[in-house]
């Protein structure tokens, strides 16, 4: 870990600490995280932690530049990472199925294995919640096997349905909510990601690990999935 | 008597209920929203002796947009001159004004600048989603029926209400709307140094064209490339007024609905004064950066919020 402070705008900072993506950062950042907040307090306006960064919003009217530098490099000084224990495991069920994956068959050809095998591979793993972000909720997870990583479409989607999970490169992620996306799509999930009516609270976290769990169409259904194959293609 | 109301009894292509936006939630993925010309936003709510973050319309474009009153209401219009009228009497923008029972509120097209203000007493009043009346409607977030969907024809407007008050805009505070050029000041980020010597001057020296592929997620640039050695970065978050440049060269200047991380090398942000001049620039505008410091920025900005102390 290495802090460096850099002027990302008017009256925000990106604190980078890292140069390269690694689970084992996850447990600087968070702890970086919870620092500044408490470091910053009613002067904070936003925090967005990331795979190597978190970028500071801070209330121009209560700090100047300068202050809010010696704030940082203060309060992050002696830093010591988080416990690793902190983050939550979610198993997440997912029908895989062309109707709703429709890359599935793709991305397996391309990494010469069966889709049953694609999908074990895809399963076999607890990925890393490296950052939240593109969309309320969205987790950007990883790291996917690199035989099966696979890059993004050359055309994005124009609408990706809601609960749709895929692969870009060595990541995978859930959509959220519908929109538009470039990534992989292999299957879909029930679990709400973001229910901001009721919670507000988005069910991944940084910091969290992931277990994609395969699951039947009859299992999908009974768990309130929506078998609409994808949508609109672009 | 009935709730006081405007119907919408036709609504234009866009129009949101926007307030300063949606803080502390950028960590959740949610984008901050909110007035994308936030200067003529808060005048609007400052004619009206409104707290400054209450809830009002953004008019874009206009598009005929008609509102009808089924009481007497004091509101103000700032921002963008959409060639508003009041039973086809011209409206002139930064002022309030009295719409009586029965009367009808129509905004026709932009003459000058590109989104109006519609200010309320008291503010709109519309459901709170994660601390904001913001509408995002890639978020489907927010909004009259919290779905993210803008005004449609049927919805009805209420405000909270209370005394308003009559306030006249001092002289020479009236914020400028850009019509064929404006200067827009940005402040240089670290990734800066990764653009080419050649690239910086250019970045500076030329006119850029504001392209129609522009929206409240961001707005982009035409003009001779830039170019960075940086091809993408691990994605991080991203600022308002970001100017970010991706492979073609051409940049995107991110916006309030912007995603709240990314991966596309940035030169630096525009400030949010500059943001909000944007917000008003037509395709076509022809606009100009100009390099600031960090610290002058601020000095602008805390000059700027104090005329509404």
């Amino acid at each position: 870990m290495k802090l460096r402070l850099e002027t990302a705008a008017m009256d925000a900072l990106t604190v980078r600490l890292f140069d390269t993506i690694d689970e084992s950062n996850m447990a600087w950042i968070i702890a970086a995280d919870q620092t500044l907040r408490k470091a910053l307090g009613e002067a904070l306006i936003d925090l967005i932690p990331s795979y190597t960064t978190l970028l500071v919003h801070y209330d121009c009217q209560q700090l100047t530049f300068a202050q809010v530098t010696t704030l940082i490099r203060g309060a992050l000084r002696h830093l010591t990472p988080a416990e690793s224990q902190n983050g939550q495991l979610h198993e997440i069920p997912v029908w895989y199925d062309e109707s709703v994956g429709p890359e599935l068959g793709g991305v397996a050809k391309r990494a010469g294995l069966s889709v049953d095998a694609l999908i074990e591979r895809h399963c076999n793993h607890d990925y890393c919640v490296f950052a939240l972000g593109f969309a309320p909720g969205y987790g950007f997870m990883g790291l996917v096997d690199e035989d099966i990583a696979t890059p993004r479409l050359k055309t994005p989607r124009r609408k990706v349905a809601p609960g749709s999970v895929g692969i870009a490169d060595r990541q995978t992620a859930i959509y959220p909510l519908l929109s538009p996306g470039g990534w992989n799509i292999l299957g879909r999930t029930a679990v709400p990601l973001f229910e901001y009516a009721k919670r507000g609270e988005p069910l991944l976290r940084p910091g969290d690990k992931v277990r994609f769990k395969a699951i039947s169409k009859k299992e999908f259904e009974a768990a309130g999935g929506d078998t609409t194959p994808m949508e609109e293609r672009s | 008597m009935s709730q006081a109301m405007l119907t919408v009894k036709q609504a234009g292509p866009l129009a949101l209920i926007q307030d300063t936006g949606r803080f502390g939630v950028g960590h959740l993925g949610v984008t901050q929203g909110g007035a994308a010309d936030w200067v003529s936003f808060r005048w609007a709510n400052w004619l009206l002796g409104n707290a400054s973050d209450s809830a009002a319309l953004e008019i874009v474009m206009g598009g005929n947009l008609t509102l009808v009153a089924n009481a007497e209401v004091r509101l103000a219009l700032t921002g963008a001159d959409l060639g508003a009228t009041v039973d086809g009497q011209p409206l002139t923008t930064n002022t309030s004004f009295l719409l009586r029972s029965g009367q009808t509120l129509i905004f026709r097209q932009p003459r000058r600048g590109l989104r109006a203000y519609l200010a309320f007493p008291g503010g709109l009043n519309a459901p709170k989603v994660l601390g904001s009346r913001a509408c995002t409607a890639r978020e489907q977030i927010g909004g009259l029926h919290e779905d993210g969907k803008p005004l449609q024809t049927g919805d009805q407007l209420i405000w909270h209400g209370g005394v308003t008050a009559e306030h006249v805009m001092p002289e020479g505070t009236k914020p400028a709307m850009p019509e064929k050029s404006c200067q827009l000041s940005m402040v240089l980020g670290s990734q800066a140094a990764h653009f080419a010597g050649r690239s910086l001057y250019d970045a500076f020296s030329q006119a850029w064209t504001v392209d129609n592929r522009a929206d409240r997620m961001g707005v982009r640039l035409t003009g001779k490339p830039l170019r960075s050695s940086l091809g993408g970065i691990i994605s991080e978050g991203i600022p308002l007024g970001a100017v970010q440049i991706p492979p073609d060269g051409q940049p995107i200047i991110l916006m309030n609905d912007r995603q709240t991380i990314g991966g596309y090398p940035r030169l630096g942000a525009l400030t949010p004064m500059a943001c909000a001049l944007l917000a008003q620039c037509l395709p076509g505008t022809e606009v100009r950066l100009r390099p600031v410091s960090a610290s002058q920025a601020q000095v602008a900005y805390r000059n700027q919020m104090r005329v509404w102390q």
